[in-house]
């Protein structure tokens, strides 16, 4: 055990973090308009948000790759301005896991805004509410317990990123090497002991979350339960 | 004075609908689906005419194309028909919710009391009965002293006793605030009590305009 190196462990929180964050910036914004508004076009965009839910990691890593690839269109105008490639960074990992978990919570922020009445934001309009009050004020905090779910399911899908991250970030130890990646490449090279170690960290990791999520939940429903009044 | 001309394509008819009003009850009624709401909600600003205007005093809320003030700016108290209270706030934050720094003024606690709720400022909607629900809303509607106060078949969850109770309360609170009120219902008994002018309404039309000064009851 005093051989593990914790680089992957740290890594991968890093990039699970970094991605959560981005993910559900994006989610909750794009939820809640496409919860609220009819627009030309709704169902292509949303068909095209949904797509890495249904594709093998291994199209999106390409689909990336050929986005970020040196002869990419951002990868080249990245490199042209900035000097700076994704492929081969952790970066390249946490884009990988931005676009692969973003599915989850989109689909998360989407039913989470549209389970609760839209008339509680048109009361809180009528009493002089803005719109940026009325999304801190009553569309976040209803749609929160939904939201919360939705991050959880985010983070472990970023924590656990494979096809993607090799696709776009490849493995260089002590650069890119995520948990994912290490066991993979820890049975390739026959080291079961790595392998068991790296398995009962991410599957604590996972464990934890969903099992604090569902307490979490337990406890709310409760409260509301024995406050309701009876008959 | 308010002046409303106002016409909205629907999926079933055109609503199409012009009447003036001063700082009195007008009922709206006629049955489900015939553009009732649609009315209310456009007073308040969450649908947009296709065109006609309206007018309250010197102010306009809505012209054709060139004006439309946002729900936020036309000071109006809404009462949606199943209250639409906030579910994860209690009652006290429901009814500060419209008030400036969220106090809660001297004419608000007076209408607290006169309408009964002081007992339910710490508790959540989830934990009080309809019409409870119907009275904490009610101050809030008026918490933000609205220049205009819709209602949207307010006392139709009731039961018998709590509706002739909350219809005396707001007849009470129109006569010590005179605020234009409209108020839709299907109930021609609460049309009667209530309005000082009744507008029949069926499918998007006004087909009759009713002015009953002397059928206001005594209130309270």
């Amino acid at each position: 055990m005093a051989t593990i190196d914790f680089h992957p462990l740290y890594l991968s929180l890093k990039i699970a973090v970094i991605a959560s964050v981005v993910v559900f910036i994006l989610g909750v914004f794009l939820g809640r308009v496409f919860a609220r508004r009819e627009f030309f076009g709704k169902s292509v965009l949303e068909a095209f948000f949904l797509l890495p839910l249904v594709l093998p990691p291994t199209v999106v890593g390409f689909g990336l790759l050929i986005i970020f690839g040196k002869n990419g269109w951002i990868g080249r105008w990245l490199l042209e301005w900035f000097h700076y490639q994704v492929v081969f960074t952790w970066i390249g990992a946490v884009i990988a896991s931005i676009v692969v978990a973003f599915p989850l919570m989109y689909q998360s922020a989407l039913g989470a805004f549209r389970q609760y009445d839209y008339r509680l934001e048109n009361a809180a309009r009528t009493m002089g509410a803005s719109e940026w009050r009325v999304f801190w004020t009553i569309s976040f905090p209803l749609a929160w317990p939904s939201l919360l779910s939705g991050l959880v399911l985010t983070f472990a899908r970023a924590l656990g990123e494979f096809g993607a991250t090799l696709m776009l970030a490849g493995y260089l130890p002590g650069k890119t090497d995520t948990i994912p990646l290490a066991i993979y490449f820890a049975v390739e090279s026959g080291h079961s002991e790595k392998v068991t170690f790296w398995v009962l960290v991410i599957v604590a990791i996972g464990f934890s979350g969903i099992l604090w999520l569902n307490q979490w939940n337990r406890r709310k429903n409760k409260q509301f339960q024995s406050d309701s009044l009876e008959g | 004075m308010l002046k409303v001309a106002i016409k909205k394509r629907l999926k079933q008819f055109t609503l199409d609908v012009t009447f003036k009003m001063d700082d009195e009850i007008v009922v709206l009624f006629g049955p489900s689906g015939s553009g009732k709401t649609t009315i209310l909600n456009a007073l308040a600003g969450l649908v947009r005419p296709d065109e006609g205007e309206i007018v309250r005093d010197q102010e306009v809320l809505f012209q054709n194309k060139k004006v439309f003030l946002p729900t936020k700016k036309r000071n109006v108290g809404y009462l949606f028909q199943d209250y639409a209270l906030f579910p994860h706030m209690t009652v006290e934050k429901n009814i500060t919710y419209g008030v400036p720094k969220r106090t809660m003024p001297e004419f608000l606690q007076q209408w607290i009391q006169i309408t009964g709720i002081q007992h339910l400022m710490k508790k959540y909607p989830n934990q009080i009965s309809g019409g409870e629900k119907q009275r904490a809303a009610l101050v809030r509607a008026l918490a933000p002293q609205p220049r205009l106060l819709l209602l949207d078949e307010p006392f139709s969850a009731l039961d018998s006793t709590n509706r002739l109770r909350c219809q005396d309360e707001l007849q009470f609170i129109h006569r010590k605030w005179r605020v234009p009120i409209i108020l839709v219902t299907h109930d021609e008994g609460e049309a009667i009590k209530l309005a000082d002018r009744i507008l029949y309404i069926e499918k998007g039309k006004i087909i009759k305009n009713k002015v009953k000064p002397k059928m206001k009851s005594q209130g309270l």
